[in-house]
């Protein structure tokens, strides 16, 4: 449904996105995940026909963005990290105006209004001003005026920022709806673990590039084992230690000193056994994309 | 033809319900233009010489204040959502210019209400033409806005433009001193200032005395300037964008 090759974007001299290709099936929640300035905000303006990209190609539903934005645009709904609704008309009104942009009026318009705004479960506020509503609702809003025009892919950039996580997974059995009932193929950018694990595939972008590309399980299933972060006063040295005595490559981030390994909760007796006092705190967890992403660019998402 | 006229009526009807839902704007607008009219016409004796001038910042203040708008709008705002969707550029940018320049020229003919106070001795039929006339100088101004607000990152950059260019340009537009009067250069920017003939063409149709240009010269420039302005707004929001659009 998306296919996107060699796309490489540079503003002036600042290289933005690096050569990078992927592709999305019919159907498939897709993610992009990676910390910001990664890369994800220039893929999605690109994609949403925003901005013409330096290199490359991407086509959405059998158009070139490049090429075809017309048609691009009347096949893809748009959901931005910023509010695109306008907070001094109501519920109503900000869908009755999408729905023209797209050319729909009438009893057409009421009808797909009425059955976005009751998927989405916010027909008793249809009366009320945009402003008045709380985040969640107006994520909800954005959502049905992005499914008005009935695309076949949905684009979302960061869509949960902001939200608490109630209203987080909320939104996510929303658009996991949208995806089993619908058939709507989904590609979202993130930076939150969370939503990234419950996507069907995702890319790892860092620094314009894609690291890792895979169903989130597999990706996580690179890492074999457990994940054992231990917080130091001298990390080099501790390292260093490890390294020695366990052959194993233990990595330094953010102050700890990390340790991917299996049967971890050996590993901790030992560990602590061998550098008495050396270790202040010592942590274990099942590997995260967080992990995953450490792995292959030895920096952090968030 | 619905896909074209759909999406620019929409607009244009979203700029007026925004209107009447903050009507404290019109106070904002109409006001400092009226206070500057009063002091410079009752200080100097004269507030027939300075009443079109008012009318006009009226207009151009809040021809500025609905395009600086759009620098918001297209980057976190309704317009985002209008960019990506299939309604054509050239529909959208005749949409909100449509509906700024209404905004406009509702607070100008506000403004009329004080048109007595100048001397003005019009007739309703005469009082149809100032409205066309009104109607026509919030049109240009607003086209003008938006050429300049569609490039802008920030709207710190359009109040600099605003104080180095649109005042100034109002200055030397016949609102203070006649061309007749001008020295030098300055005359010569007021000959190609294309504020020069809205004023020109509100002290006709007004019945004004220092209608300095011709009464079809006005109408002329006026006229051809709006239009010259909305095609040049159509084309620049019609561009593909390699840096960052949104």
């Amino acid at each position: 449904m998306i296919q996107v090759q060699n796309l490489t974007h540079r503003y002036g001299d600042r290289l933005a996105l690096s050569n990078v290709s992927f592709e999305v099936k019919k159907g498939e929640i897709f993610g992009l995940l990676g910390p910001n300035g990664g890369g994800k905000s220039t893929l999605f303006r690109i994609l949403a026909t925003l901005m013409v990209p330096t290199e490359g190609q991407a086509v959405i539903a059998g158009n070139d963005v490049v090429r075809r934005p017309a048609l691009v645009r009347r096949h893809v709904g748009v959901v931005f990290q910023s509010q695109s609704l306008d907070k001094a008309l109501t519920v109503e009104e900000n869908l009755r105006a999408q729905g023209h942009m797209h050319g729909l009026r009438g009893g057409e318009l009421r009808a797909r209004i009425e059955a976005a705004m009751n998927r989405l479960g916010i027909a008793d506020r249809r009366k009320d001003l945009v402003e008045t509503l709380s985040g969640g609702l107006k994520r909800r809003v954005e959502i049905a005026k992005a499914l008005l025009h009935r695309p076949q892919v949905l684009l979302m950039d960061e869509a949960s920022t902001g939200l608490d996580p109630s209203a987080r997974r909320e939104l996510s059995r929303h658009v996991e709806d949208l995806r089993d009932n619908e058939g709507v193929t989904i590609l979202l950018t993130t930076h939150i673990l969370e939503e990234a694990d419950r996507c069907d595939r995702l890319v790892l972008l860092h620094k314009g590039g894609i690291v890792a590309e895979g169903a989130p399980r597999t990706l996580r299933s690179r890492i074999g084992g457990d994940v054992v972060v231990l917080e130091t006063s001298d990390t080099q040295a501790l390292a260093a230690k490890i390294a020695q005595k366990f052959r194993v490559k233990p990595s330094i981030m953010d102050g700890h000193v990390r340790v991917e390994i299996e049967n971890g909760h050996r590993f901790i007796t030992e560990v602590v056994e061998a550098f008495p006092g050396a270790i202040d705190s010592v942590g274990l967890h099942k590997p995260t994309l967080e992990d995953v992403f450490v792995r292959e660019t030895g920096a952090v998402i968030e | 033809m619905s896909s074209f006229l759909l999406p620019a009526i929409t607009l244009w009807q979203r700029e007026l319900v925004r209107f009447w839902r903050q009507k404290s704007r019109v106070l904002g607008v109409v006001a400092s233009p009226l206070v500057f009219w009063l002091l410079i016409g009752y200080g100097s004796g004269d507030l027939a010489r300075y009443y079109a001038g008012a009318l006009v910042l009226t207009v151009m203040f809040s021809a500025i204040f609905s395009t600086i708008s759009i620098i918001e709008d297209r980057r976190e705002g309704f317009l985002l959502s209008m960019l990506v969707s299939p309604a054509p550029r050239t529909s959208m940018v005749l949409g909100k210019i449509l509906g700024s320049a209404t905004l406009a020229w509702i607070q100008g003919v506000i403004f009329l209400a004080f048109a007595p106070l100048a001397g003005v001795h019009a007739s309703a039929l005469d009082y149809i033409e100032v409205v066309g006339a009104v109607f026509l100088v919030s049109f240009t101004l607003t086209g003008l806005g938006f050429v300049i607000a569609w490039r802008m990152n920030s709207t710190a950059g359009f109040h600099a433009i605003m104080n180095l260019l649109l005042v100034p340009m109002w200055m030397i537009s016949g609102s203070l001193f006649s061309m007749a009067t001008a020295h030098g250069w300055v005359r010569a920017l007021m000959w190609v200032n294309p504020l020069t003939y809205s004023i020109g063409l509100l002290n006709h149709t007004l019945r004004l005395p220092n209608a300095s240009p011709g009464a079809f010269e006005s109408l002329a420039v006026t006229a051809g300037f709006g239009i010259v302005l909305l095609l040049a707004s159509g084309i620049m929001a019609a561009q593909k964008q390699t840096r960052s659009a949104a």
